[in-house]
Order: structure tokens, then sequence, then C-alpha cells
């Protein structure tokens, strides 16, 4: 009965999600452009899969992963935890930032792994192959963003550890971005942005979430309720910065093979 | 239908594969540095089962209905050459995606209570309830406006980095001057207002209206409104706590 009532709730919770912009889409289609699309039994068909799927999904998420991943979250911050990693002769005093290591590697690979897995990147990835004609690989544009939310994740926890206000980092995060983007490819440039916001939707936020408030719940003189926030932002910057990383280095390992060609024509 | 069936099922691989780095990560974790036992491994690997199966339902209907639908309104709008509608339909698109947004009710609930503790506002429910709404609102129409911008960009073909940078610079202006109990609600809030069903639609829609202008790339100028999405939360949210 329990899984019955979970089923329905989440249904219809991403059914609230998906009929205002449903109503918008066909409002405007009908009553503004007042034409029938060519083929729009298969859209509908299309929503009422998007509409199941992301109802499985979340399902899914809230019964395995996220109480899983909310417990581990819960468990490496434990002050408990942390001093047990502590060599021996030193006191709870003694808990520097450098004792937090596991929770800087939990931290790394959760970022890397629910990026890997989020559907709004996925769905970007497949609209940016497609419009690039493959130059931009699915493949090397999510992993990109994944190894960014990584290091911005790890980051923002060192950051709640040591309690240095999040200002800094972001705005010499900005002046990074603004420096990339005049020697980064010219077509990257609008990808890597949106990057930056499809990161954090369904899969990361919920447990990142939990990873920021635990965090700043045990490291003695931080606020939870302003310490806490701050990783998604973190995990919106660094990927704008790791994508336009990737164009940079596809476009050097591209140019290398194209002198080869050229020394290897010349010479023969 | 064994053509169907073989389709699905690879479909079903690339899901697991997309879903195994979290599983390993967890497993991990779990077995290796907290050296805990599952709890309730029936109900994990039914969970497994429902995110595979709800991942791989989501992309086909991403590419049989999120993407037609807004590749195709974006070429009538070309088309029918109605600025007034066009950006109509981009407000629409950004606002009514983003009020009703779960990721969005709950970051104003938390940023109301952390008023309430700064003591900008007063502390009792119906102040609060007042700051949240108030909050999402704005979020909400700073999203549409975005939309709407990044919609005139597309059109005029500007270069997507000075607006961006633009806001950067609007961003660390504000920094200085916004509370400072807002300020990492207000950098969070940038992230958590694009869902998963508004980012395919409103790439598509880019894309669609890049495309069907001369001139436009779809690569250089499709990309980007969702750039714009995750900026203006920031500006409006710093404004909010600044004004209130």
């Amino acid at each position: 009965m329990d899984i019955l009532n979970a089923i329905w709730t989440t249904t219809l919770a991403t059914v609230n999600d998906v009929l205002p912009i449903a109503a918008i889409i066909f409002g405007f289609q009908f009553a503004v452009l007042r034409q029938k699309p060519a083929n729009l039994r298969a859209i509908l068909f299309g929503f009422v899969w998007v509409l199941v799927g992301l109802s499985l999904f979340l399902l899914g998420l809230e019964w395995c992963l996220f109480p899983l991943g909310r417990l581990m979250a819960e468990q490496l911050t434990d002050p408990v935890f942390i001093q047990s990693t502590l060599d021996a002769g030193e006191t709870a005093a003694d808990i520097a930032w450098d004792n937090y290591y596991w929770v800087y590697i939990f931290a790394f690979m959760i970022g890397f792994s629910t990026t890997i897995a989020e559907p709004s990147l996925i769905a970007v990835a497949i609209k940016a192959n497609q419009v690039s004609a493959g130059t931009i690989g699915v493949w090397g544009l999510r992993l990109a963003v994944a190894l960014g939310v990584a290091v911005g994740i790890s980051l923002g926890c060192y950051r709640i550890v040591v309690g240095d206000p999040i200002h800094w980092y972001i705005i010499s995060g900005y002046v990074l971005v603004v420096l990339q983007t005049m020697i980064a490819p010219k077509m990257i440039i609008p990808l890597a942005y949106d990057s930056g916001g499809v990161t954090t939707s369904t899969v990361t936020v919920p447990l990142v979430a939990a990873l920021g408030l635990g965090l700043s719940e045990t490291v003695p003189g931080r606020n939870p309720l302003i310490d806490g926030f701050g990783l998604i932002a973190f995990a919106s910057l660094f990927p704008i910065i790791s994508v336009m990383t990737y164009a940079q280095l596809s476009e050097l390992r591209a140019g290398m093979a194209r002198r080869r060609r050229m020394k290897a024509r010349s010479s023969a | 239908m064994s053509k169907a069936l073989t389709t699905l099922l690879l479909a079903l691989l690339g899901s697991l594969r997309d879903l195994l780095p979290i599983i390993l990560v967890i497993l991990f974790f779990q077995f290796a540095v907290l050296k805990q036992p599952l709890p309730d491994v029936g109900q994990i690997l039914l969970g497994v089962v429902f995110v595979v199966l709800g991942l791989t339902f989501f992309i086909h209907g991403l590419e049989q209905g999120l993407f037609p639908i807004g590749e195709s309104m974006a070429t009538s709008f070309a088309r029918k050459g109605s600025l007034f509608w066009l950006i109509a339909f981009a407000f629409a698109l950004g606002f009514g995606t983003t009020v009703a947004e779960p990721a969005l009710i709950a970051v104003a609930a938390e940023a109301a209570a952390v008023a309430a503790e700064g003591g900008m506002i007063e502390s009792s429910e119906s102040a609060r309830e007042d700051y949240a709404s108030g909050l999402r609102y704005t979020v909400a129409f700073s999203v549409g406006l975005a939309i709407v911008i990044g919609v005139i960009r597309i059109l005029r073909g500007w270069p997507v980095q000075w607006l961006i940078i633009g806001g950067y610079v609007l961003v660390v202006i504000m920094t200085m001057f916004a509370p400072r109990e807002i300020i990492g609600i207000a950098y969070d809030s940038g992230g958590v207002t694009t869902s998963t069903i508004t980012v395919p639609l409103v790439t598509a829609l880019g894309v669609g209206l890049a495309s069907s202008i001369r001139g436009r790339n779809p690569m250089i100028d499709g990309f980007g409104l969702i750039a714009f999405a995750s900026l203006t939360p920031m500006i409006f949210v710093m404004a909010y706590g600044m004004l209130i």
C-alpha cells in the first residue's frame, strides 16, 4: 500500500510540474500560432513518455539513492567519524581542514557520478552533438561537465570547512571565466555558459544540499543557515571553466594533428 | 518488432551505464569507508530498476515530444514574424516553468528562515510566508526576463559573452551591498531554477530559432538561453534582499 501511495504522490507531483509547461506550449500553439504541428500524435505520446519516465526516475531515486546518499553525507560529516581520522595522541582540538579528506573525496565522486546521470545534461549533450554535426561528442561534453561539478563541489566543501566568505571564490571564478572566454574557441562559449545551469537539477541538488547542510552543522563555528548554501553555486560555475578547457584541449589536439599531417606531407 | 525491442534494450543498457557511477560510489562508501551493510536491499534494487526505466522513458519522450515541439514552435514563430507574440511566449515559458518549481519553493522557504533569523523580517509565520512567495515571484519574473533577453539576443545576433560578463559585473557589484545572509542563497538560486523539463524545451527553442533565422549559427547563437536563466535570479534575489 505504501508503494502505491508513493507512486501516486510522485506522479501527481510530476503532473503538477509538467502541466503549466504543457498549458503554455499548447496554448500558444493553438491560440497564437493556430496550426497543428505536423506530428501532433507523436508529440503528445512523447509528453506522456516524459511524464512516466520522470515519475519513475524520481520515485526510484527517492527509494534507493537519496536516503543512502543523505545518510552517507550525515555519517561522513559526523564529528565521531571525523575524529576517527585523527592520528594517535591528537585531540578534537587538533582537527584541521585536512581531516575532512573523506568528505572531499565523497564530494568529488558524488558530484561526478550524479552529473553523469543528470537527464537535462543528457538532453543538452544530444542537442549539441546534433547541432555541431558531431564535433562535440556527447560523452566528451558530459565528462567535462561532470569533472567541473566534481571539482566545484569539493572546493565548496573545503570552503565550508575553512569558513572563507563565498563571494571571493565565486568572483575569482568569474574572473577566470572572463579570461578564458577571450581565448576559447568562439563556438563553445554559449554552450559552456549553458552547461553551468543544466548540471544542477533533479539528481545533484538533493544530495549536494544534504552534504552542505551536514558539513556546516558539524564544523565548529559554522551556521548551517548561512554556510550550508553555496555548493550549488560552485557546481554551476566550474563546469563553465571545464567545458571551455575541454574545447581548448580538443582544438589544440586537432591543431597538432594537422601540423603533423602537413609535416608528413612536406617531407614526403 | 524485434528491431524495436533491440532499440529498447540498448536504451536500457545506456541508462544503466549512466547510473553505474552513482551505484559504485555509494557501494564503495558504504562498504569500504563507513563499513556498514546495505539497509533494505530489496527496496534499493527495485529503486534502481525504476530509475533505469525512468531515465530510458524520459529520453525517449525527449526525442519524440519535447525537442520536436520546441523546434517546430520556434520555426512557426520565426515564420509568423510577430515579435510581440514571440516575446510573450518566451516570458510565459520562463515564468510559468519556474514559479511552480519544487526546488525553488524549498529554497524560498529556507531564505525566509534565514531572513527571519537575521532580523530582516518579523519572525512570524505570515511574515515568512509573504517573504517566501515574494521571493518566488521575483525569481520567476527574472527567469522570464532572462529568456526574453536571450531570445532578443538570438534575433539580433549579439555575442553572448558581453551580456553574461556584464551580468557578472552586476553580480559582483551587488554582492558588495547585499546583506551577507542572502548572498549564499542568491548564488544558489541561479542553479536551481532550471528544471529537467525546462532545459530541453528552452534549448530546442533557442536552437530552432537560430536555425530558422538567416545569418545565425545554431551553435553560436542557439545556445545561451539557460545561461541567462541562471544569471538573472542571482541579481534579482540580491536586489530582493536589499529592498526588504
